[in-house]
This record gives C-alpha cells, sequence and structure tokens, in this order.
C-alpha cells in the first residue's frame, strides 16, 4: 500500500506523548523503595485508576488491530469476544475470585498456587506464565513495527527498538505504578484517538442501518444468508453459516466459558493490576468497574473493522490485497485511519495505536518480572537474599524481559491474524489453568498432586488435539496437524482454537479430579482458610454504599451486557 | 496518592487540545476532504481542551487524596 505522510503536527503529537510517558516514569522513580514498590505499586492504587489498567493492559496489539481485523473478517460476531467472553468472566473474578487472590496475599498468581496447592504446581504455571508474557509482548512489538513499516514507511528495526526502549525507560523508572499510570494515559488516549473514526466511519456508511445494509452485499458475496455480518446470534445454528465457522455451543463453551474465564480469571496480566488496588473491597470494585468501559468497547475498535469491509465490499479497493489473495485484514484500522483522518487528528489516532501497542508490552512486561523475580528467582534461584537484592533482580528482570521480548517479536512472523495466535497461546496455558483455579478455590479435596498432573495433562491434552486437528485450507505445521495424522478439519482456526480449549480445559478438570481422590490430602482446613471457598469467612459489604457493593456492580454489568445481546442478536 | 494522575492526564490533553484547535484554524480547508468536509481537528480539539481542563479542575482542586 502507499504510505502515509505525516506533518510536522503529527510528529508534534507523537513527542509530546512520549515526553509525557516518559516523564510519569521519572516522576515515579523516588517512589521505588521496595520490591513491593516495583512489582505492586505497594498495593496503594485507587479503584478508578486499577480498573481503567485492567482493560487498558489487555489492550495491546490483539485488541486494536486484531479487533479490527476480526470485525472486518467475521463482523459483529467478533463482538462475542466482549460480551460473551470478556464481561461475564470480569463479572466472576471481581465477585469470586478476588477475595482470594487479594485476601490470601499473594503477590502473584503463581505464588496463589503455592499457597493453595505446592510448589511444583506453582513451578509450572510460573514458568508457562514467563514464556507466554514474553510472547504476547513480542507480538505486540513485532505487530506495530510491521505495521509502522507498512503504514509508515520506518524501518522495522527502528521500531522494535525505539518501542522496546520507551518502555524499557518507564518500567525501568517507576515500575508496575509506572505502568499502571501510563495505562490510564494510554486508555484515555485510546478512546479519545479512536473515537473520531467511528464517527466519520459510521457517518459515511450512513449509519447503522447503512452499515448492516452494506454488511448484506458482503455477507451475499461470500456466499452467506445477508445478515451473517451483522448479527451476534441469528446464524450460530451450524458452524458453516457464519463466517466465523462456529456454531453456539463452542461459541458458548470455548469462548464464553473456557477461553475467557481462562484469561480474565488466572493470567497474571490483568490480575496483577487488581493487586495492587489500595484495599479488597477497591480490589474486587476494579474489574467490575472496568466492565462498564470494556461493553463499550466494540463501538471503537470493532465497528471500524466492519466499516472497512463495507465500504470494501460496496465501494471496492480499500483494503490492500494479501500475497494469498484475500484482503489483508490486519491493516483495516490502519487504513481506515488513513483514509477518514487528516493530518493533525491522524497524528493522534497513529500515537494511540502505538500507545495500544506499548500498552499491551509493558503489562506483558510488568507481569514477566514479578513472575520471574518472586516465583523463579526468590524460589527456586537465590531465596534468602534481602529485598535490594530482589529490586535490583526486578529491575535487571525488565531488562532481559523486553530482550526477550525484541527476540520473540523478530520471530513471530507466521499468522495473517494475530488473534488466531493468541488464542491458540491461551488455548494452552490458560484453559486447562482455569479448572485447576476453579477446583482449587470452590473444592477443598483437590490436591496438590491432583492440581498438578491435572494441568500437565491438560496442557498435553491441548498440544495433542492441536496436533491432530487443521482448520479449512491449513497446511500441517505450526497451524495443527502435526502428529503425523489429521482427524478432523475445522471450518476456521477460530473453531479450531475453541475446541483446544474445551479439550483441555475438560481433561484438566477430569484429571484433577480423580487424581485428588486418588492422593491423600496434604493441607489441613486450617492451612486452607482464606483460600479455598467454604473455608473462608463471607466478606460482607455492608459497610460500602449500596452502588458500591461488588454484587449491586456486577448485576448492574450482566443486565446491560444481556441488553445489548438481544439488541444485536 | 503520590501523584495525582489527573494532572498528567490533564495537561496533556489540554496540551493536545490547544495544538488541534489552533492547527484546525490555520490549516488549509482542502485537507478535510477525506473527514466528509468536516474541519474534525478544530472540533475534536474543542473536545480534547474541554476533557483536559475538566481533569486539571479536578487535580488542582482536591490536591493528593
Amino acid at each position: 500500500m502507499e504510505h502515509i505522510h505525516l506533518g510536522a503536527i503529527d510528529y508534534a503529537i507523537l513527542i509530546v506523548y512520549f515526553v509525557f510517558v516518559l516523564g510519569i516514569g521519572w516522576v515515579l522513580r523516588r517512589y521505588i523503595r521496595s520490591s513491593e514498590d516495583f512489582f505492586l505499586s505497594g498495593r496503594s492504587i485507587p479503584t478508578w485508576i486499577a480498573g481503567l489498567a485492567f482493560i487498558s493492559a489487555n489492550l495491546g496489539a490483539q485488541e486494536v488491530i486484531g479487533m479490527g481485523a476480526s470485525g472486518a473478517k467475521y463482523g459483529m460476531m467478533t463482538t462475542h469476544f466482549y460480551w460473551l467472553g470478556a464481561i461475564p468472566a470480569m463479572v466472576f473474578v471481581g465477585i469470586f475470585m478476588m477475595p482470594f487472590y487479594y485476601g490470601s496475599r499473594a503477590r502473584s498468581v503463581p505464588e496463589y498456587l503455592k499457597l493453595r496447592f505446592d510448589e511444583k504446581t506453582r513451578g509450572f504455571n510460573a514458568i508457562t506464565f514467563a514464556v507466554m508474557t514474553v510472547f504476547s509482548s513480542g507480538i505486540s512489538m513485532y505487530a506495530l513495527a510491521k505495521l509502522l513499516e507498512l503504514v509508515l514507511g520506518w524501518s522495522f528495526h527502528a521500531s522494535v527498538l525505539v518501542s522496546a526502549a520507551i518502555v524499557l525507560a518507564y518500567i525501568f523508572l517507576g515500575g508496575l505504578t509506572s505502568a499502571i499510570y501510563n495505562e490510564v494515559l494510554q486508555f484515555f488516549l485510546i478512546v479519545l484517538g479512536f473515537f473520531p473514526l467511528t464517527l466519520l466511519g459510521l457517518r459515511d456508511v450512513g449509519g447503522w442501518s447503512g452499515l448492516t445494509a452494506k454488511l448484506h452485499v458482503v455477507a451475499t458475496h461470500a456466499g452467506y444468508a445477508p445478515g451473517a455480518w451483522s448479527h451476534l446470534w441469528t446464524h450460530t445454528n451450524t458452524a458453516s453459516a457464519n463466517p466465523m465457522g462456529v456454531d453456539w455451543f463452542s461459541m458458548v463453551m470455548g469462548l464464553g466459558f473456557v477461553l475467557s474465564f481462562g484469561y480474565w480469571c488466572t493470567d497474571f496480566l490483568v490480575i496483577q493490576r487488581a493487586m495492587a488496588a489500595k484495599s479488597m473491597s477497591a480490589a474486587r470494585r476494579t474489574p467490575l468497574f472496568a466492565a462498564f468501559p470494556k461493553m463499550l468497547f466494540p463501538a471503537l475498535v470493532i465497528l471500524p473493522g466492519m466499516v472497512a469491509i463495507a465500504l470494501d465490499a460496496t465501494r471496492g479497493g480499500l483494503l490492500p490485497i494479501g500475497s494469498d489473495g484475500t484482503p489483508n485484514y490486519n491493516l483495516a484500522v490502519p487504513v481506515m485511519l488513513a483514509h477518514y483522518l487528516p493530518s493533525g487528528l491522524l497524528g493522534l489516532g497513529l500515537t494511540a495505536l502505538m500507545a495500544s501497542f506499548m500498552s499491551g508490552m509493558a503489562g506483558n512486561v510488568t507481569a514477566f518480572n514479578a513472575v520471574w523475580t518472586y516465583d523463579i528467582y526468590q524460589s527456586y534461584i537465590r531465596p534468602g537474599q534481602s529485598d535490594r537484592h530482589y529490586l535490583w533482580m526486578g529491575h535487571a528482570a525488565t531488562v532481559f524481559g523486553i530482550v526477550l521480548s525484541v527476540l520473540a517479536a523478530y520471530a513471530t512472523t507466521r499468522f495473517n491474524n494475530i488473534m488466531d495466535m493468541l488464542q491458540l497461546v491461551f488455548a494452552f496455558v490458560n484453559a486447562p489453568l482455569f479448572a485447576t483455579f476453579l477446583l482449587g478455590m470452590f473444592w477443598r479435596r483437590t490436591t496438590g498432586h491432583g492440581a498438578f498432573f491435572g494441568l500437565v495433562i491438560g496442557t498435553l491434552v491441548a498440544a495433542v488435539h492441536h496436533g491432530l486437528v487443521l482448520p479449512q485450507g491449513a497446511v500441517v505445521g505450526i497451524k495443527g496437524g502435526y502428529l503425523g495424522a489429521v482427524l478432523h478439519v475445522y471450518p476456521s482456526e477460530m473453531a479450531q482454537n475453541f475446541w483446544t480449549a474445551i479439550f483441555a480445559w475438560s481433561a484438566c478438570f477430569v484429571c484433577t479430579i480423580v487424581i485428588s481422590y486418588l492422593t491423600r490430602r496434604v493441607k489441613t482446613d486450617e492451612d486452607l482458610k482464606g483460600l479455598v471457598y467454604s473455608l473462608t469467612p463471607r466478606i460482607t459489604d455492608h459497610e460500602d454504599k449500596w452502588y458500591k457493593r461488588p454484587a449491586t456492580l456486577g448485576v448492574v454489568v450482566l443486565a446491560l451486557t444481556l441488553v445489548l445481546n438481544v439488541i444485536f442478536w | 496518592m503520590k501523584l495525582d494522575l489527573r494532572l498528567p492526564i490533564g495537561l496533556m490533553f489540554t496540551t493536545f487540545g490547544v495544538m488541534l484547535v489552533v492547527f484546525g484554524l490555520l490549516s488549509n480547508r482542502d485537507i478535510y476532504q477525506r473527514s466528509l468536509g468536516i474541519n474534525v481537528n478544530l472540533w475534536w480539539g474543542l473536545v480534547l481542551l474541554i476533557f483536559g481542563c475538566v481533569m486539571l479542575t479536578f487535580a488542582l482542586r482536591r490536591p493528593s487524596t
């Protein structure tokens, strides 16, 4: 595609943003005295900040570019990632799981696993998590650099190095607080930078009714029923009736239950933001508060993708064609930015785009350095050192976490939809983990051996399933089928990932129960107090005002989500 | 709290707002063809300016709670 030319005003906006990002890190550096300050912000973050950081840490490459790409590729059904996936899971983690995470005073998700189960379960989770975060961060960086290369003609290597250096600088200076503060700044920048695009796009296609009319053309061209791009549930009776290639059952079980709960309830990247909150009730409100803006995000990140495909089909030639002959969906959002925004707002939009990548990267790096330092280094390599030593290690981990991400960025080149690759990683790691947490938190009979072997078997089942199936049209390799036989072909990568997650979760769930019955309980009820639901005194919310109580907030959030599902059915 | 986050947010968006409003007033009309003929820099600049000022007001009125 043709490169976009930026004016002086666009560069000026970008530079002002970098000055603020680095300035925040610089101001906060004085407050980092202990490792707890560096990794958990000294547990002092107010709800609204923790809540916005909770969303923003997840607002990386997969959200802005991936969701826009999926909006173009799959249409309205992409919204399931929010209204079926993220929101219910965020309510669940706030109401039911946060009391154990925050209440146990664990400093990380793996550390909770050590308190609840044993050393090996923690070790397994810490190592897989560390690998996963490095890859996520690498994907973020790769996507950013690739995009800047394509859209602006900037050098890929320079983009990787500059974005890595900026993230490194502000985390190194101010630790998690700096990452969280910058995430909130990025949150506002992303909302205010992208919203003009949504407004202009909608105005251009003739509002919602104009958009659906154009999407009917898209759907009929692709051989689906007219509404396939503009409905949530209408075309999910069979997998072949919608572009995602997913039926309602695998949607609800795979995405709605296993993948979303697995991600939002167990991924330390997001949980860390809530753990940094200043009190138990602030920690519980963090994901609930975050759910309100999250609910509206499809308008910001998915809608531009839908407008792009609608205009591409009716006016032609908007999306560049990739090497495989299909439109390059990953460029949907950047193309829209260039299409509608004049110099000035274009700079703001691109700055917002860069902010989203950097917040995704920073989120991963802060989660990585905490897990590395607390759960790997302090536990297995050099236990019993002074806090000063671990603080030093945190700084060092930030540096090599970023170096590893850069390496991962260069390794990430094979997928045409970033979302699919991330879902694959989550399916392997998070899906079985959610079964472990569910049993660990709500069934006191779960034993350490049960949890550990259940988790290992769940992850293996994910790998075996993925190795024996393929999505339609893919070749044997990283996309599956590498175990020698292809037993089943799914209609899409999305369907394959959902089923990988369902298999992994079920295997972990069943094996954990069976092995727990076969092994002896080591931890007494007294040990498990504060870690298991039935052994923990109920939290009474009566001291909070009614509108601040987690249960009230949760019900309101779910009711609104239900209404959205019905409206766009 | 250590640093009232509303302060940098307010400062940054006020700066962006001023930059866009000024640019919107000075820029050639032709560049707004792609934004459907609307001077989006001016209008959105005003939105950012108002947002920035609201954040600043909160930050300066209730210093670090």
